[in-house]
């Protein structure tokens, strides 16, 4: 079992927890993952790590489904019955020059670790943080504090620009010489968002998320198409080459269990209610 | 007492095969020779004194059986259940020339599930050697080293990615062929010797390689767990599993509960498996038990089926339909699967190892309308791990090349199972690791 020390609500259906797991946070590196298990009855899920400090890995995530919904059930003091990890590989970080890393909706929670280390090797570094609205958008402070200069872009104008993190994105790359770009966030924000950076040709990465079972690479269920090839996200990726994704596959291949899912949380549901919220 | 009835195992996930009552094995036991050369012996990966349990079964003496068998293998309950015994032991069985020979494998089964239901003593440790041994990997090859070592005295921390014990044991066999509480009983047993299990740990990851150094040897038994895809169209296609996802969606996470327990399969109507090997079977008949219709694809003929014969027989009885000399040129569908396109093959000359080599006939092709299909052609050695040691030496498919002695090209370093053979079996990676773990002892004593 691993202690949960923290838990917080960070905006409706956002959370941040703080997990004890002095084995993954020894050696995890930017732009890995985790995969948890709540209980002994649980599926296996990828969050990304979000922060490390001292022996505690931080996620935040949002409650889409059973799992995560559980997840956030877990009050400060509770504990998880599996955290396996670091997974996947690090990030590809080394001094490119000015670097733009764009994060959306719970996608920016993969944020900060990059900047800080592209920071680190020496690269201007600008964020880029799209939301819904300004209610939505997370770790903003924490973004500002570590990159050169911080954007924002919500869907209804209630902060910063009016509209995609994707004009952004373009304004930038329209103002000064870009070398290298992150864009993490949903798959169809993803897909979007780098045909920004198609035509100028800027290096540009994505971090993808296929559905995963085991994370190691003995499975398959995780694979996506890269350049034509396949590709195990948990191995070989997670983040690739954003020009040379099958991105509609990846869609097709997430939706898969859509309706298992949601057998899984009107069930969970029922069950919270019966039992007065006591698991 | 034989196989549980085919409409009745059908329902459910529970043993096929009853095993043998009391009487039956006395009876069984009683037939044997006694041979003063037994030939059944050399057939035994790990040299079981075979002779000699037989005869304390036919004697009664069930639990001194087990005691015997246990001096060679750690794993009784799990070989005596899954071991090819029709081509090891048993194949060299003198009473096959005439007659039938002992179903050895069996009275293994029955004497160790015997002892277990006695309730299982932990083997003794020799006093502290305070060398430290890193095992990577809790199939039976790494439980068996890990056991092995422990014996011996040595401090042994055995590391898995998963939240589970025992491999492909655990998360790959079906457990209406080897139940659960089996492989976990046998399991607990040694890591009950004072192994440090380290569970969701993925070596590689979790652990340097840098930090793995610091152990006075490493064993490496981290399998053949790497599924390969046949590489045709439509392969990416919603509803296409590789066995090892479909098996393990099931066997490790229990989706035929779902939703008492989380994980998701597909509800499937018709599969199509794809290969002829005992993966093949065991996805074919986990097919089955979701109440699918299910028909295997092999490319060869019947006869070349690498199948155990008694897998392929347990298969057909429940219903699965062969088509043999065919293979998949393409999954249809647009974004789930709705069917499989298929091209009849022909047996040509012989290969190396004197099977026809099946080449496809021109233009005959047919399609098997599915809503899922299982790629069950292979596994390779998972490379996360063996692909960050510098200078390791491999063999062609990726596999670590290691000496008789289980010592691969680093000093420091020896491995067993999967991972040296490709996919072969429990146990060879058993032998493979008792040997490598004598090599280990051995290296550290002259230190
Ligand atoms: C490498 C990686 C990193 C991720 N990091 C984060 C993160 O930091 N924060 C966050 O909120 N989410 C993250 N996700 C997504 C997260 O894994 C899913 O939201 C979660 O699995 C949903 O589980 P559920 O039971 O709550 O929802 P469900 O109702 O089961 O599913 C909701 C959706 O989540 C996806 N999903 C379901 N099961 C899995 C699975 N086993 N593996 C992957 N995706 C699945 C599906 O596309 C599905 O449509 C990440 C995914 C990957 C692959
Ligand atoms: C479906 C199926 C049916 C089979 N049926 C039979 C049968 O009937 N009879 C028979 O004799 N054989 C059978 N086999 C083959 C047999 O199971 C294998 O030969 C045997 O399990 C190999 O043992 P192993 O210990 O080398 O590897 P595995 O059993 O594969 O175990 C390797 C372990 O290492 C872990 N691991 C891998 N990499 C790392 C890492 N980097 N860090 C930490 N842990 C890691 C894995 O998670 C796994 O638990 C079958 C195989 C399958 C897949
Ligand atoms: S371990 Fe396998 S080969 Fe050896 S005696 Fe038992 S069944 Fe036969
Ligand atoms: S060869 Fe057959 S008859 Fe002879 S000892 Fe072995 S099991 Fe008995
Ligand atoms: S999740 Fe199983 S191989 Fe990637």
């Amino acid at each position: 079992m691993y202690l949960i020390e923290k838990s917080l609500k960070l905006s409706e259906n956002v959370y941040e927890i703080w997990v004890n797991a002095p084995h993954v946070t020894r050696n995890a590196k930017a732009g890995q993952f985790v995969i948890i298990r709540t209980d002994e009855n649980g599926e296996r899920i990828p969050l990304t790590i979000s922060k490390i400090s001292g022996d505690l890995v931080r996620i935040i995530f949002m409650a889409v489904g059973k799992t995560t919904h559980a997840l956030a059930a877990v009050p400060a003091g509770g504990a998880i019955s599996d955290i396996a990890g670091p997974l996947g590989c690090s990030s590809a970080i080394k001094k490119y020059g000015t670097c733009v890393l764009v994060g959306g909706g719970v996608g920016i929670a993969s944020t900060p670790v990059i900047a800080q280390d592209l920071k680190d090797a020496g690269n201007r570094v600008i964020g880029i943080l799209g939301a819904r609205n300004a209610d939505f958008l997370i770790l903003e402070d924490e973004m500002a504090e570590i990159c050169d200069t911080l954007l924002i872009a919500t869907d209804d104008g209630s902060k910063g620009h009016h509209g995609f993190a994707a004009d952004l994105l373009k304004q930038v790359i329209g103002e000064e010489k870009v070398d290298a770009v992150w864009i993490i966030g949903p798959t169809i924000m993803m897909k979007v968002t780098s045909n920004v950076t198609r035509e100028p040709g800027i290096k540009t990465f994505v971090s993808l998320n296929p559905i995963m079972v085991d994370g190691t690479g003995m499975c398959g269920s995780c694979r996506c198409v890269v350049d034509g090839k396949t590709k195990f996200a948990c191995v070989d990726g997670p983040e690739f080459d954003a020009h040379q994704v099958d991105f509609d596959n990846l869609m097709q291949r997430q939706r898969y269990y859509m309706e298992h899912e949601k057998e899984a949380l009107a069930q969970w549901k029922e069950h919270q209610c019966t039992c007065g919220g006591q698991h | 007492m034989g196989d549980r009835n085919v409409a009745v195992r059908l329902k459910d996930f529970g043993e096929v095969d009853n095993g043998l009552s009391p009487k039956e094995a006395v009876e069984e036991a009683g037939r044997c020779l006694q041979c003063k050369k037994p030939a059944c012996v050399d057939g035994c990966p790990v040299n079981i004194d075979i002779p000699a349990f037989v005869a304390l079964i036919a004697k009664g003496e069930f639990l001194s059986a087990a005691e015997s068998i246990r001096q060679q293998n750690l794993l009784p309950a799990i070989c005596g259940r899954v071991c090819p015994q029709e081509t090891q032991c048993e194949a060299l069985c003198i009473l096959g020339k005439k007659e039938t020979p002992i179903r050895i494998g069996q009275l293994e089964r029955f004497a160790a599930d015997q002892e277990r239901a006695k309730g299982l003593t932990v083997p003794a440790r020799k006093t502290a050697t305070g060398k430290r041994i890193a095992v990577i990997g809790s199939g039976p090859a790494g439980i068996v080293a890990a056991g092995e070592l422990a014996k011996e005295g040595h401090d042994v921390v055995l590391y898995e990615s998963l939240h589970a014990p025992g491999g492909v044991l655990t998360y790959g066999i079906p457990s209406f062929r080897l139940p659960k509480d089996v492989v976990r009983a046998e399991i607990d047993l040694i890591l009950a010797m004072g192994v440090d299990l380290r569970l969701n740990h993925l070596v590689g990851r979790t652990v340097s390689y840098e930090e793995l150094k610091e152990y006075d040897a490493i064993l490496l038994g981290t399998g053949a767990g790497l599924p390969y895809f046949m590489g045709i169209p439509g392969e990416n296609l919603s509803g296409v599993y590789s066995a090892n996802e479909f098996l393990t969606r099931v066997n490790l996470m229990h989706a035929e509960r779902f939703p008492e327990f989380d994980t998701p399969v597909a509800r499937m109507s018709r599969v199509v498996v794809v290969g002829g090997g005992n993966v093949a079977m065991d996805a074919a008949r986990t097919a089955r038990r979701m109440g699918a219709k299910v028909t295997l694809v092999y490319r060869r003929r019947e006869e070349d089926l690498p199948a155990r014969a008694a897998e392929v027989h347990h298969a057909q009885q429940e219903g699965i339909e062969f088509i043999t000399c065919a293979n998949p040129v393409r999954i249809l569908g647009e974004q789930a699967v709705t069917g499989i396109e298929c091209i009849r093959m022909q047996m040509c000359n012989l290969d190396e190892s004197g099977r026809p080599i099946p080449e496809p006939i021109d233009n005959d092709i047919f399609t098997l309308d599915c809503d899922v299909v299982i790629q069950a052609i292979g596994q390779g050695p998972n490379p996360v791990l063996v692909s960050q040691i510098p200078g390791l030496d491999k063999g062609r498919a990726g596999n670590v090349v290691t000496g008789e002695d289980g010592g691969t090209s680093h000093q420091k370093i020896f491995a067993a199972g999967d991972v040296t053979t490709g996919a072969a079996t429990v146990i060879m990676a058993m032998g493979g690791a008792k040997q490598a773990a004598r090599s280990i002892s051995k290296m550290l004593a002259n230190r």
